[in-house]
């Protein structure tokens, strides 16, 4: 399960819709454990496509540093899919870095924002519940 | 004097498990080269078999990305810290 706080969702649909017409992405931050997310790093699509992202190199330095001195870890991304929905593309899959991580797609092809979570092992999608928390 | 290579989880496993080694070189290619004798299962993960930067990594030399620097014939001094983090990137 990904545990989101609602300030943390609101930062990362807001990435997102800001992206427009390109997809936006960033990274995700909490303790790898409980799957807890206390921090979102939003970042720099330097792929700067409305079919592609690559998350800014340098950006994921610094939150993975900034994560670090906070006693978390780098534990997800997210990226927004801007006419498809939230559902990993085989390009996501391929690309998929770490089998540890959560992978959240935004969904903006309808009018209200899509979110879901899913983990990607050996090429494997399985969907996991996302819980939208107070804090 | 070896320097400290940080690693990204999901090459700590192929590290004996610890986020942080050393490794000698006077630039990132050596010391990758050396991080590799050290621990042969990181072999093809960061550097190709052709001798290139693999494209599912980003090595940086303290804030910089190597790619944008000399890539793996980057130069090193002694207190440099060398950080391995996966490159992040997919789409629709």
């Amino acid at each position: 399960m990904l545990r989101l706080p609602e300030s943390q969702y609101l930062k990362m649909i807001g990435h997102a819709l800001n992206g427009l017409p390109l997809e936006a992405c960033g990274l995700l931050a909490g303790d790898p454990r409980s799957g807890k997310i206390d921090i979102c790093y939003p970042c720099r699509n330097v792929a700067e496509s409305a079919k592609l992202y690559t998350v800014d190199p340098k950006q994921h330095l610094q939150a993975d540093r900034d994560a670090e001195a906070r006693g978390l870890e780098i534990i997800g991304v997210f990226h927004s899919h801007t006419h498809t929905d939230a559902y990993p593309s085989p390009t996501d899959v391929e690309q998929a870095p770490d089998p540890t991580w959560h992978y959240v797609l935004v969904s903006l092809k309808d009018g209200e924002p899509v979110v879901r979570s899913f983990r990607i092992v050996g090429g494997v999608i399985s969907e996991e519940p996302v819980a939208l928390e107070a804090q | 004097m070896p320097v400290e290579v940080r690693l990204p989880t999901m090459l700590r496993a192929d590290a004996a498990g610890q986020p942080s080694v050393k490794a000698n070189g006077g630039t990132i290619g050596e010391v990758l080269d050396d991080l590799v004798r050290q621990f042969p299962r990181l072999g093809g993960k960061i550097v190709t078999d052709d001798g290139a930067l693999h494209r599912f990594v980003n090595v940086y030399r303290n804030d910089e990305d190597v790619r944008y620097l000399d890539k793996l014939e980057t130069k090193l001094a002694d207190d440099d810290v060398v950080s391995i983090l996966p490159a992040v990137a997919g789409g629709q």
